[in-house]
């Protein structure tokens, strides 16, 4: 089982992008529970949503504590929440941001990071901060573990209609295309 | 993929709000009455739209309130038509009075109860508190377990609802959050052999508004001295049948549903790695998911432990419950609400009711959690699983256990 968090804001589509993302991966024949976190979800506020996925089928409806990715849609939000909390030995960091990799402090247990300047992209496509689609594709790119393909198959599936729906298949993309992935070496301890 | 489906059906993704209102779709329900409440409004907004689109051909009524919601399906129901209805907390609260005078009227009504916990303080979220608070009026009441299960037992439950034996309304219960906003990969039977398994629907055969056929609908009975109290204990007492024939009827039904869907709900109560056990959890809802895990990860530690779900609560399901606890020695009983009555949890209060009636009286405790949307994991079942077992060596349960309290 190998289980996500996203991190991101009200308004920008944490839990539509973790609904997304099941669709894609059940296109590719897995099992998916997405839990969204759940409040008086306001415009701006921190908000998380849970997805885990596995080849056989899920039984937990529970949040996530352990996460094996954790998955930032929002440049500040690791400002708000402790975004590493509980993170697994090993885990994956896809994160949207504008700086480089040096400017992050990453826990020891953070083996691989994406970085994506998903809000560039999302104020020149949609004019609005909005990055979940831009950041599902740095997701794609990053792990490996779900195709563009099926991304692209779970967004046409999605209510997205006409203009809605190309900019969200050409923020897909380019988030895809503008993601880099680097992959921490450190050294073992003595 | 598509060579595990049969032929028709078609795999989805979607919350439990949605699976509910692809299940009304398929029902080919004839009139909904809505009024929108957290958790509930996804729901609501999901039929609404199937409406529009011409996907499910049925009157909607938005009003006013939840107690003209029950008071419109009522008159419908009457008239002939198949009918649903979605509530929660306040919204079921205001809704009382007609859903008092629902069951009475033997109107086969189907409603969800998108669960949510009971003011106050203030909780938007999820917990079992407001469907326990009508657990006692009449209607039959079903928790789901997952996404899958909302969507077949919302179908199921109008054949249950109809049944010339039964013409009870149903409560189709799912947790709020968890289960209302929860997605999951979920099989979309095909339309025509939903419509083939309800077949043709009569639910005013024995109560009608109908200017061809006038009867007094609701009568007052009359008091003492004269007919009246003993026809009232008649309709008392068909309406008690009733309940107990739901029992009968809701397993055909499954079996019925297993036959021609190939997903086999167990109806009434569900047994879980109980071969060999010595001692039992059980649980009541979307909280089994987690707690399943927690009893696989016991057993392959060597504990044994099984698990038993209610599924159907209301009527409850004595019998069969107590055949499934006839061989362990302890259970330790999870619930997501509280009797106020008897400081413990509501399905505790009724499972050592039963087992009371049964030849082996074992020691039992109630464990409280999940309340306002807190979350039941596999390590909260830990817990319910190692105090049970000292319960099942010692045989002394202790005061109820609130599972939450340190979260």
């Amino acid at each position: 089982m190998y289980e996500i968090r996203i991190h991101g804001r009200g308004g920008q589509g944490a839990v539509l992008a973790g609904g997304i993302l099941a669709t894609a991966l059940v296109l590719e024949g897995k099992f998916v529970v997405a839990v969204p976190s759940f409040g008086f979800e306001r415009r701006g506020a921190p908000v998380a949503s849970y997805l885990r996925f596995d080849e056989r089928e899920i039984r937990q409806m529970t949040n996530i504590y352990h996460p094996d990715c954790v998955l930032c849609i929002d440049p500040t939000v690791a400002r708000a929440v402790n975004v590493f909390e509980g993170i697994k030995d090993g885990a994956v960091l896809v994160q949207t941001t504008a700086k480089p990799l040096g400017e992050f402090q990453l826990p020891p247990q953070i083996a691989m990071v994406g970085l994506c300047d998903a809000v560039s992209i999302a104020l020149d496509i949609f004019k609005r901060s909005i990055t979940n689609t831009i950041m599902l594709g740095a997701f794609a790119r990053t792990t490996g573990l779900v195709s563009l393909e099926s991304l692209q198959a779970a967004i046409q599936e999605s209510d997205f209609r006409d203009a809605g729906l190309k900019q969200n298949m050409a923020a897909l993309e380019r988030g895809y295309n503008a993601t880099e992935v680097h992959q921490i070496v450190r050294e073992a301890a003595a | 993929m598509s060579a595990i489906l049969k032929p028709k059906s078609k795999l989805i993704v979607c919350d439990g709000n949605e699976a509910a209102a692809w299940a009304v779709s398929l029902a080919n329900v004839d009139m909904v009455a809505v009024y929108p409440i957290t958790p509930q409004s996804s729901l609501v907004e999901y039929l609404a739209k199937f409406i529009a689109d011409g996907r499910l051909n049925a009157e909607i009524v938005d009003v006013e309130g939840e107690h003209s919601v029950l008071s419109v399906l009522q008159g419908a129901c009457l008239a002939g038509a198949r009918t649903y209805t979605a509530s929660c907390g306040p919204g079921l609260a205001f809704m009382f009075e007609p859903y008092l005078r629902t069951p009475g009227m033997r109107l086969p009504l189907v409603m969800t109860i998108v669960t949510r916990d009971t003011l106050t303080p203030q909780s938007v979220w999820g917990g079992h508190q407001d469907a326990m608070s009508v657990r006692e009026v009449g209607w039959v009441h079903m928790y789901c377990e997952s996404v899958q299960e909302v969507l077949d037992t919302t179908i199921m439950a109008y054949k249950i609802a109809e049944h010339h034996d039964v013409m009870l309304p149903v409560n189709v219960n799912h947790d709020g959050n968890y289960l209302s906003f929860g997605a999951a990969r979920c099989e979309l039977p095909d339309q025509g052999e939903v419509s083939a398994f309800l077949g043709e629907k009569n639910v005013n055969w024995h109560v009608a508004l109908d200017p061809q056929r006038p009867m007094a609908v609701d009568p007052l009975t009359g008091g003492a001295g004269g007919p009246g109290p003993s026809t009232f204990v008649r309709y008392r007492k068909g309406q008690c049948s009733g309940m107990q024939n739901s029992l009968k009827v809701i397993t055909e039904v499954h079996e019925e549903w297993g036959r021609r869907f190939g997903r086999y709900h167990a109806p009434l109560v569900e047994s879980y790695r109980m071969d060999g056990a010595d001692y039992a959890i059980m649980t009541i809802g979307s909280m089994t998911g987690a707690a399943k895990d927690a009893v696989d990860e016991a057993r392959a530690r060597g504990d044994k432990v099984g698990l038993v779900k209610v599924k159907t609560y209301r009527p409850f399901p004595a019998q069969a419950l107590a055949a499934a606890l006839a061989e362990v020695n302890a259970v330790g009983v999870v619930d997501r609400s509280v009797s106020f009555g008897w400081n413990c949890g509501p399905l505790f209060q009724d499972t050592i009711t039963a087992m009371y009636c049964a030849p082996k009286r074992i020691p039992a405790m109630s464990f409280i959690g999940g309340l306002a949307g807190a979350d039941l994991t596999v390590g909260h079942f830990e817990r319910v699983i190692r105090r049970t077992a000292e319960l099942a060596r010692d045989g002394r349960p202790a005061e109820t256990v609130w599972l939450n309290e340190q979260d």
